[in-house]
């Protein structure tokens, strides 16, 4: 008698993996563009050369599974922290709904901004 | 003699303590393990200024000088402060939680702790120059 298949050990690997890469790929690009371009402290580049590099397809690529898997990683920690945190387990399903399928919503548009939202340079 | 008494097992009920809401309030720990886990919603938000940003590119110079101003706003240059503090947390704690995740062995012997968080370390470095090199040679 097989055990019930768990959807868990993916959405963990969803939140593994969204952690190495938001890990890596975050720290430069919230300084960059949060702080040091914005503040001056760095030039930033012209709009012709983010353009050149963000509409690549190996960007596109990179910056989809950012989006992606980082938003899973926020959607499964974030509902465990609920369900310890504030022990609303009870809210399951609501919580279950917000999470996942927030990540959904916001990585739809990621794929709509990264397919069509650039214009091929 | 009258029918034996029918015993049934002792049983008595679980204590079972209620968890207060605030329980991660008890120690120093326990708190710095919910702001570790909270890192994670300062992850979800760079993702949203990050589609905005993308999205300011697509649409042409001119929107994307405005974003970059927008940028500059106090407002949004203190929440990306915060969210700078938090994701440096969420990497540095992630990466030297990796040598309990990732178990390397080459034949027998467990390869040190230590060497797994240090390529940890340096792939973030080599990541981080590979970024800075692409955005700011233009």
């Amino acid at each position: 008698m097989m055990a019930k298949r768990s959807i868990e050990p993916f959405l963990w690997l969803l939140f593994s993996a969204g952690g190495v890469l938001s890990a890596l790929l975050m720290p430069s690009l919230v300084f960059l563009f949060g702080l040091a371009f914005p503040l001056g402290w760095l030039p930033p580049p012209t709009h012709q050369h983010i353009l050149a590099v963000v509409g690549h397809p190996l960007a596109r690529i990179v910056l989809f599974s950012l989006c992606l898997l980082s938003l899973f990683h926020w959607a499964h920690r974030f509902r465990y922290t609920l369900y310890d945190g504030l022990q609303i387990k009870h809210l399951n399903e609501v919580i279950v709904t917000i999470c996942y399928g927030g990540a959904i919503v916001a990585s739809l548009a990621a794929a709509y901004l990264l397919s069509f939202g650039i214009a091929n340079p | 003699m009258s029918k034996p008494p029918l015993y049934t097992e002792y049983h008595p009920r679980w204590i079972r303590p209620r968890m207060s809401t605030y329980w991660w309030l008890g120690r120093v720990s326990y708190l710095a393990f919910i702001v570790r886990e909270l890192s994670s919603i300062f992850v979800a938000w760079f993702v949203v200024y990050l589609l905005m940003l993308i999205r300011a590119i697509g649409q042409g110079d001119v929107r994307y000088q405005e974003f970059l101003a927008w940028s500059a706003r106090p407002i949004v240059l203190a929440l990306n402060l915060v969210s700078l503090l938090f994701i440096v947390f969420h990497a540095i704690t992630w990466f030297n939680l990796a040598p309990k995740a990732m178990v390397v062995r080459i034949g027998r012997t467990r390869v040190p702790g230590m060497l797994i968080a240090a390529s940890n370390y340096v792939a973030w470095v080599v990541v981080s120059a590979v970024v800075a090199w692409l955005l700011l040679s233009g």
